[in-house]
Formats: structure tokens, C-alpha cells, sequence
């Protein structure tokens, strides 16, 4: 077929987390440019099955944009090099024929390895589980809407809450730091009435996991906000600093 | 669940002392400046003189003074930690890591523009601090007569008196005092001094073009009336005026030699 092009991929192949992994070259031909990044793969794959050799393990589920699962650190930068897209949104008409593309997976200690592309992000789950969740009162079923909320203020906390969980702003951070994932799930309750019972005992709670599982710090260089596929932003990040030193310094509220 | 560490011991606790921390040799800079400014009087020294022995004489100065070496030290310990500890957050790097496509080069390499800075904090304050405090720096004496209000400066030998001395003697203001301005106006004749000063400069301003809008996004002031007022001083003030202003110092006694 013409316009189809013929890729080069230097693909990071690692067997476990205890395993030293290396970049394994692959030729991809006949990659049609409409095909998104994870088709691409699964024509590598289908060829690899072909020969009797292990596929490339990537992760991927909806292939919509919109669960966060797929991952990829292409060319250097997380979901490639399109702003404000997921890998399976991206597609093989943002490259050139010809073109070497290098795959990483995410790098960061508290991301580890499963295999080849595939990483470990139950981090964010454990981050999520210690305060990212509000207590429902038992009872009767209370009416819709029967609490007001400006609408500026339900914009800001639903533009938080479209975080999909991806882990791209880890993966872009220098740092690896997982601090606008975890700003964005305390902002999405801080900002709501509804949110308000575990305000600050959730913000020193979610800081705490996130800490213990090893991510870095923040220093602010805006590349998470930069590479996130759903545009959360760094404000989120200053809300977060807002809630923990205001919950550390001047409320009582302790997280055992 | 993890229990939450203690403030300090956390991530953002340890922030919070960068940013505060930062802030404060922000400040100083905004006095050091208006301070040496009195370098560029045609004056044989004396106001800046005699600014100089009141900064280091007048007890609240000496108080804030040594806060100041403190946050400094603080400042780079705390850099220290948290840079081993984000280098212990991703192990195994990137072989293929395009930073320029998201972020600013000047906000990835702080620890770099930082310990840069510090080299110069302490040749800086081994010309001239140190000096001062030592007795390494000339005396001059300067005499001003009331009626014609002229003053003519004299270069004291050393031993002669201690410190400073100001009276009034036959019509005649006299005062002796510790001659830094020569000491600065000796160093900076030396083209490798006024070259180190200059890039020095030029990173304390990528320094707190980063730096100053980042300290208010760790503490959380973020708002959208006074975000870009504070991008626009983190630019413009004290990454753009207060820089020129210190490099111009080293460039103007060079040039005038």
C-alpha cells in the first residue's frame, strides 16, 4: 500500500522488576499512518507471535482516551510527541517514514517494571485508598441538587476529577514526582461541599502515601501540567500545598 | 495507610523551608542592592564607608545578618536533600528524555544555577566579608571642612586607630573608617573577578526567574489577580533589574580603572 511507512523501534525488553532489561531493536514495516501507536505495536506482536517469539507487553484497555491505562515514554516524552493525548490516541501520521522511535516504560522507583512496558501503578491506587473518598451518611436517598454549588466552583473540581490516573505527570517529572495526580484527586473533593468532613485529615493522609511509596518531590519545572492528556493543572499542585500546610499548621485534625 | 510524618519531614514540609528560606535571601537582595548602590557615589568612598560600618555594627542588622547565613546553609542542605532524594525516586533514567519539550531548561538545572551561586557566596564573602572583619582592607580618613564643605580623602597606615572614628576638630568633619571601597574598587580591576561576577550574576537570574514564582506556588499562593504579579516581579525585578544592577558594580569599577 503507498503512504505506508517502515519504522525502526528500539523497544525496552525487560523479563521482571529483578531482571536487568535492555533495548531490543525491531523493524516495523508496512505501518499505515492512520493506525494508532498500539495498533502499530499489536502488528509488531502479531509478527513476533508469528515466529515464536515473546510479544512486546504493553499496557492498554479502553483505547479511547479515556481509562488511563496505556502508558509509553516514546522519543522521550510520555504518551509521545503530541501535547494532550494518551498513546492510544496517537497516531502513526505523527511520525515519518523511516523514523527511529525509542519506547521506554514510565521510569520511577515507585512505578516498578512488570514486564518490558508494563509498569506497576498500584502506587496511585494506595494513594487513592488513603483519603481520595468521601463518607456517605446512611439514611434516606437525598434529592439532587439539594446542595448549591457555584458553577465556577463545580467547573474547577470536575476539570480535577477528569484525571485518568496515567501516571504521565510522574513520568515526564525529573523528579518523578507524583504530585499533580495527587493534587488533582485532593482537589476534586477540597473544592466541594461534599468534600469537606475529611478535608484536611484526606490531604495529609494522600501526602503521606505518597511520600512512603518514593515518589520525588515537586520543583515546579510545569512538565507534568505540560504532558498531562487531560490538561490537569499546576494550580491544582498550589491547592494541594494550601490544604497540607494549612491542615499541618493551624488545624488540630491529625492522621494516625 | 502511612502515618503522617511530622511537617518538616514530609516533602512538602521540606519545600515549605526552600521556599521560605528563598524568599528571605530574595529580600536581602532588594537591601544589599540599595545598600552597594552607594558604590557608584563620586565620593572617594566615604558613604559607602560608612554604610559599611553601620551594617556591621548595628545590632538588629547583625541579628538579621546571621539569620541570613543560617537560611543560606539551610537553603542549600535542604537543596541537597531533596535532590537525593528525587534522584532515589527514578532509579533507572530515561536513555531518550526530552525536557526542553516541557519544561523550561532553567527550572530542571536549579541545583546547578544554585551551586554556582554558592561558589560565588563564598568567594564572594572571602574578598570582602572576611576581609573586613579581619583587618585585611585599608583605613582612609577623610576630612571635610564645614565652611567650604570640600572633602579630601588620605590613606591611614593601619594600627593607628581601631574601627571607626567620627569628630569634629577645628571647623574641620573627621572620619576614619575602614576603606572597603578600595578593596572593591582593587578587586574588580582584575578582569577574571568582574568575568566570574557577571556569570554569577546571570545565574542568580535564571536562579529566581524559577525560583521566586516557584516559592509561591509551594506555599500555595496561587491566585489567578496576583499570579501574574508575581511572575511579572520573578521577571522582571529579580530576575531581570536586581542582577544588572549587582553585575553593573564589577563592570563600572573596570571600566573605570
Amino acid at each position: 500500500m503507498s503512504g505506508n511507512m517502515n519504522l525502526t523501534l528500539k523497544v525496552w525488553r525487560q523479563k521482571n522488576d529483578n531482571t536487568r532489561g535492555k533495548f531490543v531493536t525491531y523493524q516495523a514495516n508496512g505501518i499505515s499512518p492512520d493506525m494508532s501507536f498500539l495498533e502499530m505495536l499489536d502488528v509488531v506482536n502479531e509478527d513476533l507471535v508469528r515466529k515464536g517469539e515473546d510479544p512486546i507487553h504493553f499496557d492498554h484497555d479502553c483505547r479511547e482516551g479515556i481509562c488511563g491505562m496505556c502508558s509509553l515514554h516514546i522519543n522521550g516524552r510520555p504518551h509521545g510527541p503530541k501535547q494532550g493525548t494518551t498513546t492510544c490516541q496517537l497516531h502513526m501520521r505523527s511520525f515519518h517514514d523511516g523514523q527511529t522511535v525509542v519506547i521506554e516504560p514510565w521510569r520511577a522507583a515507585a512505578f516498578p517494571v512488570i514486564k518490558d512496558l508494563a509498569v506497576d501503578r498500584s502506587a496511585f491506587d494506595r494513594i487513592q485508598q488513603a483519603g481520595g473518598y468521601v463518607n456517605v451518611n446512611t439514611g434516606g436517598v437525598p434529592d439532587a441538587n439539594v446542595i448549591p454549588i457555584p458553577k465556577i466552583i463545580a467547573d474547577e473540581a470536575f476539570e480535577s476529577a477528569t484525571c485518568i490516573g496515567c501516571g504521565a505527570c510522574v513520568a515526564a517529572c525529573k523528579n518523578a514526582s507524583a504530585m499533580l495526580f495527587v493534587s488533582a484527586k485532593i482537589s476534586q473533593y477540597a473544592l466541594l461541599p461534599q468534600g469537606q468532613t475529611e478535608r484536611y485529615s484526606r490531604a495529609q493522609a494522600m501526602v503521606a502515601q505518597m511520600d512512603a511509596e518514593g515518589f520525588g518531590s515537586c520543583t515546579n519545572t510545569g512538565a507534568c501540567e505540560a504532558e498531562c492528556p487531560v490538561g490537569i493543572k499546576l494550580t491544582n499542585i498550589a491547592r494541594m500545598n494550601r490544604e497540607y500546610l494549612n491542615a499541618k499548621i493551624f488545624k488540630e485534625i491529625e492522621v494516625h | 495507610m502511612s502515618k503522617s510524618k511530622p511537617l518538616l519531614f514530609s516533602t512538602l514540609g521540606k519545600k515549605l523551608i526552600m521556599s521560605l528560606t528563598g524568599l528571605f535571601l530574595c529580600s536581602f537582595l532588594i537591601v544589599h542592592l540599595i545598600g552597594n548602590l552607594q558604590l557608584f557615589y563620586n565620593d572617594q568612598g566615604k558613604a559607602f564607608n560608612e554604610y559599611a560600618y553601620f551594617m556591621t555594627h548595628f545590632t538588629p542588622i547583625k541579628i538579621v545578618s546571621y539569620l541570613l547565613y543560617t537560611s543560606i546553609v539551610i537553603h542549600a542542605i535542604y537543596a541537597l536533600v531533596l535532590t537525593i532524594h528525587n534522584k532515589k525516586a527514578r532509579p533507572v533514567g530515561y536513555a531518550v528524555y526530552r525536557g526542553s519539550a516541557n519544561s523550561s531548561w532553567n527550572s530542571r538545572n536549579m541545583g546547578i544555577l544554585g551551586t554556582v551561586l554558592l561558589v560565588f557566596i563564598v568567594t564572594h564573602m572571602s574578598q570582602f566579608w572576611w576581609k573586613f572583619h579581619n583587618d585585611q582592607v585599608p583605613y582612609i580618613e577623610y576630612r571635610t571642612d564645614l565652611n567650604t564643605n570640600k572633602t579630601t580623602a588620605t590613606e591611614l597606615v593601619a594600627g593607628e586607630f581601631t574601627d571607626y572614628m567620627e569628630y569634629v576638630d577645628n571647623g574641620v568633619a573627621i572620619t576614619k573608617a575602614r576603606d572597603l571601597y578600595k578593596q572593591v574598587a582593587f578587586t574588580f580591576k582584575e578582569w577574571y573577578w568582574v568575568a566570574l561576577y557577571v556569570v554569577s550574576m546571570a545565574a542568580l537570574s535564571f536562579h529566581l526567574i524559577h525560583g521566586f514564582k516557584s516559592a509561591f506556588q509551594t506555599l500555595g499562593w496561587d491566585h489567578k489577580k496576583y499570579a501574574p504579579i508575581i511572575r511579572f516581579v520573578g521577571i522582571w525585578f529579580f530576575g531581570v533589574a536586581i542582577p544588572i544592577g549587582f553585575a553593573a558594580m564589577p563592570v563600572y569599577f573596570y571600566l573605570s580603572n
